[in-house]
């Protein structure tokens, strides 16, 4: 063997182990094998079935499994596995028809990248030919995903929190008239519902103001579940004027995920007359932010508050801290995982977010009405994942997953039955809050379902409203 | 903070970061150095760096939950077993890699690391899955306050360990008959190996050498920006950047490089736009090899030549 060949094996090989290592399953905590239902003999009695096994109704999911967003994919892609394996343990899903369907819940993995988020939606659609999408677990991909399914008129559930995920944003520049105001032009991002929080305005009356503007408040086919960015902002807001902060700088990464958190930020925090003195980004994946915050440090807010997700806000609270800043760092619920305590560590503390309820589900009062709900679903997740850590991403994920299981009882597995019945959920008790869905609120989360939480000693504890001012 | 201040504060961020870029940047210089080889899987040294360290000082669930690494070994003995232990792999990179190759021509063994880095990255996958991991300050304690600018100890550990490192290749080549040996192979090959040194030796030696300093530049910056199994991509394109920057042949052009690269960052996305950030490293590489072409082409001679030997 000459030098060639040898090189030619190396080669090969090397390749070999770069594809088996990209094609790998990603690492998933063994699910519980669903165990092999006890052979019946035959009913004698009955003859055969006419028709075939009832027809199996099919969720397909695209989450970040790999990649930046990888600590909201992985509970995300847990929790749909679970109640798969929940489901059909119990028989499966009793459809409109009587008979019981299994349930399919086929994963796919996004890597956190848009254009893979897309190719995987159109997987599911086109060849799985799932009844129902969901996912992503980042923005960007979910608002990629959205047009698919609005092409194909496939009901989506999307995992993200971006607004722009539900509401159509309205193409930048448009100048848009404002009832009683000066006209605005509107920029990247923006959608009815953020002008009508704006200008304190409602969203019909701006529509009607521009019969020109072929835009819809909703999305027909596209629902979410996390809980919007104008509460999470609107909370925020609540803290900063109980402690009487005039100023704050704002650190955000450069997606829609970013962009629609500091959209409602800007929104929300001119109603409670809060100055954004500084509005910096920073690239997904980016691992020094010390430029942005010595910036910021130049500029001597009162307060910072913080858009990213646990990789990325981790590494700016530990750099925040490194570069000796004393004002309060708000997070937004982006971080709402065990990973950024344990990769921020001891820097953690004292960063406050608002969040879901999930977090602190032991320390809510008995009279709330999601406390069972989730104490059941802590339960249920540490025992399937073998005591993996609680996040609000798995409740996204759950909320979705329920949603399409509760659907397909109602009204079988036709798209536009799934969903009307999707738009027509009341007092729908998930984990990331009380959902009520509407023709023109397609997350259907108020304030309510929100808490202010605050990292102590590595804990999530939970911050009443009036005790804002002290922490 | 006065300008003065924020300016002194992009200088020792810039400095901070610009000292991982040189490290990397040496790394590559090393390699080239006395082989020709540009080595792609770098970065995947600090990475690779990194996670050892890790697993060996803190509980870690590897594989897959499967084993739980409970070494709980103190910080500094972590350290120095993470870097002998990426050493060897650098040893065995060139002996299952680089070595069977013998004869290919450099671009094809450019390739093969290239190859290297998704190997290194996709085993790093299936081991440490895809949660980036954190190490703990080397030591706990206020910063530096310098005219209003923060400088954190652990800042100071990687400034101090850029220099050590730097300080002790000196010698290595200079005062060591080993590093003697090391550039005359990097010279003239040929030369070298009618000298009586053993090319394949000193090749096999500026690997190991390569992973060693890689595998410290990924660990000090661990405690600030944390590394994962996909880190190491973005740490070889930087510090290929600052190799290229410095010449590709000096390891003080490197440092240089590589220092000046943090600076121009940080300096660029703090009066700029942070949205520049990267943009800034990758204007500067098109830059400096629109230059060298065009010198190259006026010697008469492509740079291609004079690193093909």
């Amino acid at each position: 063997m000459n030098a060639r060949h040898v090189l030619l094996v190396v080669a090969v090989s090397l390749l070999l182990v770069a594809v088996v290592a990209a094609c790998a399953p990603a690492p998933t905590p063994t699910p519980v094998p669903t165990p092999v239902p006890p052979t019946k003999a035959p009913e004698p009695t009955k003859p055969p079935a006419p028709t075939a096994v009832p027809a199996t109704y099919k969720i397909g999911v695209v989450v970040s499994v790999t990649g930046a967003q990888s600590s909201l994919g992985v509970p995300e892609r847990d929790s749909a596995l679970m109640i798969m394996d929940q489901v059909n343990k119990a028989g499966g899903i009793k459809g409109p028809d009587g008979l019981m369907h299994k349930l399919e819940v086929i994963v796919e993995d996004d890597a956190s990248d848009t254009t893979k988020a897309v190719t995987a939606a159109k997987k599911l659609l086109e060849q799985d030919k799932v009844h129902t999408l969901q996912g992503a677990s980042g923005s960007p991909m979910s608002i990629a995903m959205a047009a698919e399914a609005e092409k194909a008129k496939i009901p989506m559930i999307s995992y993200a929190s971006s607004s722009a995920i539900v509401y159509p944003a309205l193409t930048a520049g448009t100048v848009v008239k404002i009832p009683g105001k000066p006209d605005h032009t509107a920029s990247a991002g923006e959608t009815w519902v953020y002008l009508a929080r704006l200008y304190g305005a409602k969203e019909e009356d701006l529509m009607k103001a521009n019969p020109d503007i072929k835009v819809g408040v909703v999305l027909p086919w596209v629902f979410k579940t996390p809980q919007e960015n104008y509460p999470v902002s609107s909370v925020q807001a609540d803290y900063w004027k109980a402690k009487g902060v005039k100023k704050v700088a704002s650190l955000g990464v450069n997606n829609a995920f970013g962009l629609d958190s500091r959209l409602g930020m800007k929104a929300l925090y001119k109603e409670a007359g809060i100055e954004i003195v500084a509005d910096e980004l920073f690239q997904p994946g980016d691992k020094d932010f010390r430029a942005q915050l010595t910036k910021i440090k130049g500029l001597n807010p009162g307060g910072l508050v913080v858009h990213a997700t646990s990789a990325e806000g981790a590494a700016i609270t530990v750099q925040f801290r490194e570069l000796g800043f004393k004002i309060p760092i708000v997070h937004n619920h982006g971080i709402g995982a065990q990973a950024f305590i344990d990769l921020a560590k001891a820097d953690a503390d004292g960063v406050l977010f608002p969040i879901g309820k999930v977090l602190v589900a032991d320390t809510l009062p008995d009279a709330d009405p999601q406390k069972k709900v989730l104490l059941q679903y802590i339960k249920d997740y540490k025992a399937f994942t073998k005591d993996a850590p609680i996040s609000t991403f798995g409740g996204h994920a759950w909320d979705g997953i329920q949603m399409a299981v509760t659907c397909f009882g109602k009204v079988g597995s036709e798209a536009a039955k799934v969903r009307d019945c999707y738009e027509g959920l009341k007092n729908f008790i998930g984990i990331s809050g009380v959902f009520n869905m509407s023709a023109t609120d397609h997350t259907g989360i108020a304030k309510e379902s929100l808490v202010l939480v605050k990292i102590e000693k590595g804990k999530w504890v939970f911050v009443p409203a009036d005790k804002y001012k002290d922490n | 903070m006065a300008l003065e201040s924020q300016l002194l504060q992009y200088l020792f961020t810039g400095v901070t970061v610009g000292s991982i870029y040189a490290l990397i940047a040496l790394g590559f210089v090393v390699i080239h150095n006395v082989t020709g080889i540009v080595n792609f899987a770098q970065g995947d040294f600090a990475m690779l760096g990194a996670l050892v360290a890790v697993t060996l000082t803190t509980r870690t669930p590897i594989f897959n939950r499967v084993f739980v690494a409970d070494f709980d070994l103190p910080l500094p003995l972590g350290i120095v077993l993470s870097v002998l232990i990426v050493s060897l792999i650098g040893a065995v990179l060139y002996f299952l890699a680089i070595r069977p190759a013998k004869g290919a021509s450099i671009v094809s063994l450019i390739i093969i690391t290239i190859g290297a880095h998704f190997a290194f990255q996709g085993l790093a996958l299936i081991a440490w899955a895809a949660d980036p991991y954190g190490l703990p300050v080397f030591t706990r304690g206020g910063p530096l306050e310098i005219h209003g600018a923060i400088l954190t100890r652990q800042n100071l550990w990687v400034i101090g360990v850029t220099a050590v490192i730097l300080l002790a290749l000196y010698l290595f080549f200079e005062r060591t008959m080993l590093g003697k040996a090391l550039r005359a192979c990097a010279i003239n090959r040929l030369a070298a190996r009618l000298m009586g040194i053993d090319a394949n030796r000193m090749a096999l030696l500026s690997f190991v050498l390569s992973a060693a300093i890689g595998a410290m530049a990924g660990i000090v910056i661990t405690p600030s920006t944390f590394m994962g199994y996909d880190s190491g991509t973005f740490l070889s394109l930087k510090g290929f950047v600052a190799a290229i920057m410095g010449g590709m042949n000096s390891a003080t052009g490197a440092v240089v490089g590589g220092l000046l690269l943090g600076i121009f960052e940080t300096v660029g996305a703090g009066f700029i736009s942070s949205g520049y950030k990267d943009a800034i490293a990758f204007i500067v590489l098109f830059a400096i090899l629109f230059v060298r072409m065009s010198v190259g082409v006026r010697k008469g001679q492509s740079q291609f030549e004079e690193v093909g030997m």
